[in-house]
This record gives structure tokens, sequence and C-alpha cells, in this order.
């Protein structure tokens, strides 16, 4: 398949780890930041591949681990309400909130549907007017275009059963507050390859700056993410800190500008809660006053909705690549994607299910039937 | 202490959601979730030798004959689609579970759970083409029945068929019998029906469309049957695909498997709709492809009589049994590094981004 198969080629590959070794002569400690790129480095055992001492920690990219438990809570609350249909992607529907899931209150009666894009929901508002329909709205600046499109579409028709519930976060915020974290490890980034080819990447030119750090704006394929990695292992030997594109097939220096003025347009940045790392400053994006008819949180009149997080898991640090999720006590045994503790273990880009799906060391002592 | 300090130690992951007081859509993936069902509401229930065997079939001594007796039920959403339909499925189906324990299929029994205002075109079609599936197949519908319920008590229609078939006598297939040094060998590419299925579903379209793969396989079981060599377990990756088929095998015959990653067939269009929706095809149900566990020695010559049938002519060797250190299936890469197929929870959940 053009575009997949000379990015999963193995002589490829083999190149680039050769080409990393001869490199890498110190350790350096690497974070990708996307859940999307963990998955990848699991699926193909690339952090196997790398010489000794050169490490790769896991990011805070993945939109279902960093979604606050309240944000689920409001979903589930929503859920519930007769003559509501909750329309949400696939999987935030497994993400625990403080008592129950999306697919529980699915079981027990309500009506909650799984899209691949938002514009289902407003297609679905337009066919049960009778119905509200409330699209629960996530994700990082890769899925705001699209979502800011169906509330832009919906004021645009006069669609007045339809609203989203939207928890949206931007990466470079995050990064900033990881960054200047005393117990930071990160010395090179593999840049979030979607978002970037939403908001192009001048942004990190200024963290780069900042941080005196080296990045590398990465794709999704197993040779994208080597030849990343090289290109950043060269950057740290040269000691050179800088932004470079490895993702060109699909990343412009300046981004979509359409995306982002829809974006622009029907969202402003606020304040956000991120599960795991707490309120980050102008890391969030809500729905502008002029669209409020769409925000389901006024609609619903949940904004006073608040959830207290339980200390049990480890996701806090594993979501800023302080620990990997081997290292927590649970891990495999009293967490397991059937029986999540943490949102990491249940979204298929969550750090901790990467492990526990791809890892054998995880199953020898766990078992494919415990 | 920073505020960014305090915020990160104040704050952590919720507490677990253990409860299962109702039953959950993954709990009919074929995945972890129905295993647990099965072990603790099933198996304690119904415990017999027969049902122990926990293979596609039940096998039993009737008279001096083998019996092999099975049930499926068939709740596909759409009722028609590329390939196929409910009614040739639930044949399918069925006559698959059989032959997978050896057997030649003879008998079908058929019923409906038909929801009020169905259409009787609709049902006609439906039947017309049972009708024909069984057959092509050689199996006769000998007895069935038909409900009907009010508005909203069922999805349009759902059919259940049995199935009695004759074991070939000396042969003795099952899912704990595998055994270090087999060779494992599947008789074409996978996904094929899932994504027919879903493609459908979610109005997808591709330049060419993607059929499922729905066939009687009791033929190419035969041929396989006929080579002559020790063939230790065949299975059908039916809902749960691939992957947890072969799960399973590993933990009821408690032995390591090891898949060439580059060895697994998956078509063009069923790669690209993966990707596109964000599924792993080893998790895609099947319903026309079997794996056959066969004894080193004789691993040519049933891959070679498996290739001369209709329905494996991509068959290939996809891996092999490696020991018995750990019930487990790894993968060897395309990059030559090994991970883990693991059994999913429930059904693959299509990622955000």
């Amino acid at each position: 398949m053009k575009y997949l198969d000379e990015y999963r080629d193995e002589r490829i590959a083999r190149a680039l780890v050769s080409e990393i070794g001869r490199r890498a002569t110190r350790p350096w400690v690497l974070m990708e930041v996307c859940g999307g790129q963990t998955h990848t480095l699991m699926r193909y055992g690339i952090d196997d591949l790398m010489p000794r001492g050169l490490e790769l920690v896991h990011g805070p990219g993945c939109p279902v681990c960093v979604t606050p438990l309240e944000t689920i809570d409001k979903a589930i609350a929503i859920a519930r309400r007769p003559g509501t249909i909750l329309v949400s992607y696939g999987d935030m529907l497994r993400v625990p909130g403080s008592r129950s899931d999306l697919f529980r209150v699915k079981a027990s009666g309500g009506d909650v549907r799984i899209v691949y894009s938002p514009l289902e929901a407003l297609k679905i508002a337009r066919a049960k007017p009778a119905h509200q329909i409330v699209f629960f709205g996530v994700g990082f600046e890769t899925t705001a275009p699209a979502n800011a499109m169906a509330v832009w579409q919906a004021k645009h028709e006069g669609v007045e059963n339809f609203s989203m519930l939207a928890s949206h976060v931007l990466v470079p915020p995050a990064m900033r507050l990881l960054l200047s974290s005393r117990s930071n490890r990160v010395q090179g980034l593999i840049g979030p390859g979607h978002v970037c080819t939403v908001t192009g990447y001048p942004e990190y030119e200024k963290l780069s700056a900042d941080f005196h750090l080296p990045i590398v704006v990465g794709g999704f394929e197993p040779v994208d993410l080597l030849e990343s990695i090289a290109m950043l292992v060269a950057q740290l030997e040269d000691g050179r800190a800088q932004v470079e594109n490895q993702y060109c097939r699909s990343v412009r220096y300046e981004g979509n500008e359409r995306a982002r003025q829809i974006v622009e347009e029907v969202f402003e940045a606020c304040d956000q809660k991120w599960r795991g790392i707490g309120v980050i400053v102008q890391s969030g994006l809500r729905l502008r006053e002029e669209f409020a008819a769409y925000d389901a949180q006024r609609i619903f009149e949940l904004d006073t909705m608040t959830a207290d997080e339980s200390r049990e898991c480890i996701s806090a640090l594993i979501l800023q690549g302080l620990k990997k999720p081997t290292d927590c006590s649970a891990f495999a045994t009293r967490c397991t994607p059937e029986n999540p503790l943490g949102a990491p273990m249940v979204s298929a880009e969550g750090a901790c299910a990467a492990y526990y799906h791809y890892r054998s060391h995880t199953r020898a002592t766990a078992g494919p039937n415990s | 202490m920073t505020e960014y300090a305090k915020t990160v130690e104040g704050l952590s992951c919720p507490a677990p959601i253990t409860s299962k007081d109702a039953v959950l859509l993954g709990h009919g993936s074929g995945g972890k979730l129905s295993a647990e069902l099965l072990r603790e509401i099933f198996l304690p229930a119904f415990n017999n030798p027969a049902l122990a065997q926990l293979n596609d079939q039940a096998i039993v001594d009737i008279g001096g004959s083998r019996l092999a007796f099975t049930t499926d039920s068939f709740v596909v959403k759409p009722l028609f689609f590329p390939g196929g339909d409910i009614g040739s499925l639930a044949v399918h189906g069925t006559i698959n579970d059989l032959a997978m324990g050896g057997a030649t299929p003879l008998f079908l029994s058929a019923a409906f759970i038909i929801e009020e205002g169905l259409s009787l075109e609709t049902l006609r079609r439906v039947v017309h083409s049972l009708r024909r599936a069984a057959d092509q197949a050689g199996v006769c519908v000998v007895t069935g029945d038909t409900k009907v319920v009010e508005k909203g008590g069922t999805d349009g229609l759902f059919i259940n068929t049995s199935g009695i078939g004759l074991v070939r006598p000396g042969i003795e297939l099952s899912a704990d019998g595998a055994q270090t040094g087999d060779k494992i060998l599947l008789s074409g590419s996978i996904g094929d029906h899932g994504i027919a299925i879903l493609a459908r579903r979610e109005g997808i379209e591709f330049e060419t469309t993607i059929e499922s793969d729905s066939a009687p396989l009791h033929s190419l079981v035969e041929a396989l049957l006929d080579a002559g060599v020790a063939f230790r377990c065949f299975r059908d990756p039916t809902r749960g695909g691939l992957s947890s088929t072969l799960n399973e095998i590993a933990a009821q015959s408690k032995v390591t498997i090891e898949l060439e990653e580059r060895a697994i067939p998956v078509r063009e269009q069923v790669r690209a709709a993966c990707e596109l929706l964000g599924l792993d095809p080893l998790y895609v149900a099947n319903e026309g492809k079997m794996v056959a566990f066969v004894e080193a020695s004789g691993a040519a010559k049933a891959l070679r009589a498996m290739q001369s049938h209709r329905l494996g002519r991509e068959a290939r060797i996809i891996g092999r049994v490696i020991g018995r250190d750990a019930p487990l299936v790894t993968l060897r890469t395309a990059l030559g590094t090994t991970r883990v197929v693991d059994m999913l929870a429930g059904d693959q959940l299509p990622r955000i981004c």
C-alpha cells in the first residue's frame, strides 16, 4: 500500500537503527508526544532496537487518557437522560468515570452511539428532531477542526437539537509545563505529526528556543519514528536545538490554514484540566459565546459538576514520562484492560495499554486468561 | 515545591469499576469478556465431558458412531452484505463449526426470530438464500421454528441454526491438541468478513467492494483429511478474529505460538480499511477461513492439499508452536522484533485519531 509499505520496510528500518547506533555516543532521553506514536513503538518493538542508554519515554498525547474524570461523568449524566442521544468516538466508551462508564450506561438503556466523525452526529440530529443529540467532542488540535465544523454547520443550518460536550486540549502549553518541571528528564521531543498537520510548527520553534530542546515533528509508522529518533540523536550529538520536520508528507510549516480558521471561529482558548496532570493555563478550547447555544455544558447545566480523582494509579507520572507503565505495582495484575484503574490502560493509545498488549514479560506472569 | 509539582502529586486516576451487574456488548465479542461469561456462568451450570472439550462442536458417541453437534445464532446487521446475507451465513457458520471437528455436516435446524413489520419480501429472500446455501453444501434443513416478537423486541431478524454431522473414524481434532513443533496453516486472507460488514454499515466505499469470505469449509476439511497427515486441530477464526482463535488454542493446549507477521495474508483494501478505521486485522472476523495445526513433517503436504482446494488457494504457513513456557501468542514483526498478540477484552474500539 503506497505511503505505508515503504514506511514499514525492514531494510530501511534496519539502516536507520544502525545510523542511530552509530551516532549515539551518550545516553539520551527522548519523548514521543502522541499516543499513536507510543502505540507504533510498542507494536513494532522499536524500543528493543535502540542502543543501550537511549531511552524512550511516553508523553501525554492520548486524548482519552487526559480527558478529566468529571467530563466523563458529565457525558454519563447526559447519556442517562431520556430523549437524549450521546454520540462519541469509540474509545471514550470504556473509560471509567467516577462510578460507571458509557458502555454500562448503554447496557442499562442509555442511547450511546459510536461515530467516526462529528458530522455523523449532526446527521443523526437532522434525522431525529425530537431528540437532543450531544456530541462528546474530545481530542487535541487534530480533532478540533472537524468538531468546530459540526458546530458551525449546526448553527448555519439552524439545527437546534445538536450540541457538543467539548473537552479539547492543546499540546504546546502542556509540553511547556512538563519541560518547566524540575523533574523533567526529556532531552529531545518527537513532535505530534497529526497535530502539526493542523497547526503547523511555529509554536514548537518557540518551545525549542525557550528550552534549548531539539524537536522533530514525526509521523506514526515505524520508519517515521526511527528517522525522527535518528534526527534527534544527530541534533543532540551536534549540540543543536531546532525544529525539524520528518513528517513532511503531511505537515507544512504553517499547517492547514482553513482548518485553523474554522477552529478559531468556533473555539477560544481556556484553562483546561488534564486528567493526571491538573489545570494548565490556556491549554484547552471552549466554544465561543456566539456558539453558546451549542454548548452542552450550558444546556444541561453541568458546569458545577466536579469529581475527585483517587490516588490509585500513577498515570500522572506516566503521562509526563517520569515513570514507565511497568514501574506501577498494579500493572497487569490489578490493572488490566478489562478492569482498568486508569485511562492509560483503557485507550488503545494509552501507554499502559500499549505495554500490556505488546509485551511478553507482562504476560509471562499474568497469563492470557488470568 | 512549585505549583506544578503540587498539582502533579495530588492527581491520579480513579478507583476501578469492577462490578459487572449487567451484560455488556463486549461479553459477546469473543474476547476475554466472553470467556469470562463462559467460565463463570455457563460452564458451571452445564458441566459435562462433551462440553468441557470447549471446541466449536460437541462430539458424542451414539451406537458406535461419533456425532458432531453444534449450534450458533446469527444477529448480523445489515441482513444483506457484499458476499452474503444472514441466511447463507447461518448455514456456513454452523457447517464450519461441525467441519472443524472433522465431521461431515448432514442435517441443520433453522429457527427464525422475526420482528413484527419485517417485509415478507426480505424474509423470502433470506429463506431462499439459506435454502440455496444448504443445497450447495449438501445439507438438509430438517426442522425449524418461527417466532414473531413485537416491534423493538428484536432487530429485524435473528436466526439460530443447529447442526449434526458424522465424524470420520479415527479423526481426533481438538483445541487442546497442539504440540511443540507443530506448524500453523491459514487458508487465506483475514478480515474480509468483518470489514465487508463494517464498510457497509459505516457507508465507507472503496474502488472495489470488499466482499465477505462467508463459505462452507467442510469440503476443504475433507481434502485436508484425505492428505493423510497428522492434524492436531482445526479452527475457523470467526468473531474475535485470528488472534482470539490462536489465543484460545494456546490456552487450551498450554503452548506458546509464534506467528510471522509477513506470512499472514491481508487484502489490500482490508488493510486500507483497517488503517482508516484504526482496527487491527488480526482481531477482525472471518467466515470462510480456517487454521490448521499440523505435525511439522506433514506441513508441506498439508499446505499443498490446502492450496489445491478452491477455498485455500492463498493458504500459507503463518507460524509454529515454539514451546510450553507460557500459553501465549507472539508475533515476529516486519522489523524482526517480537511482540505479544493479546486477546482483547471486548470489541476493538475505533480510535479518536
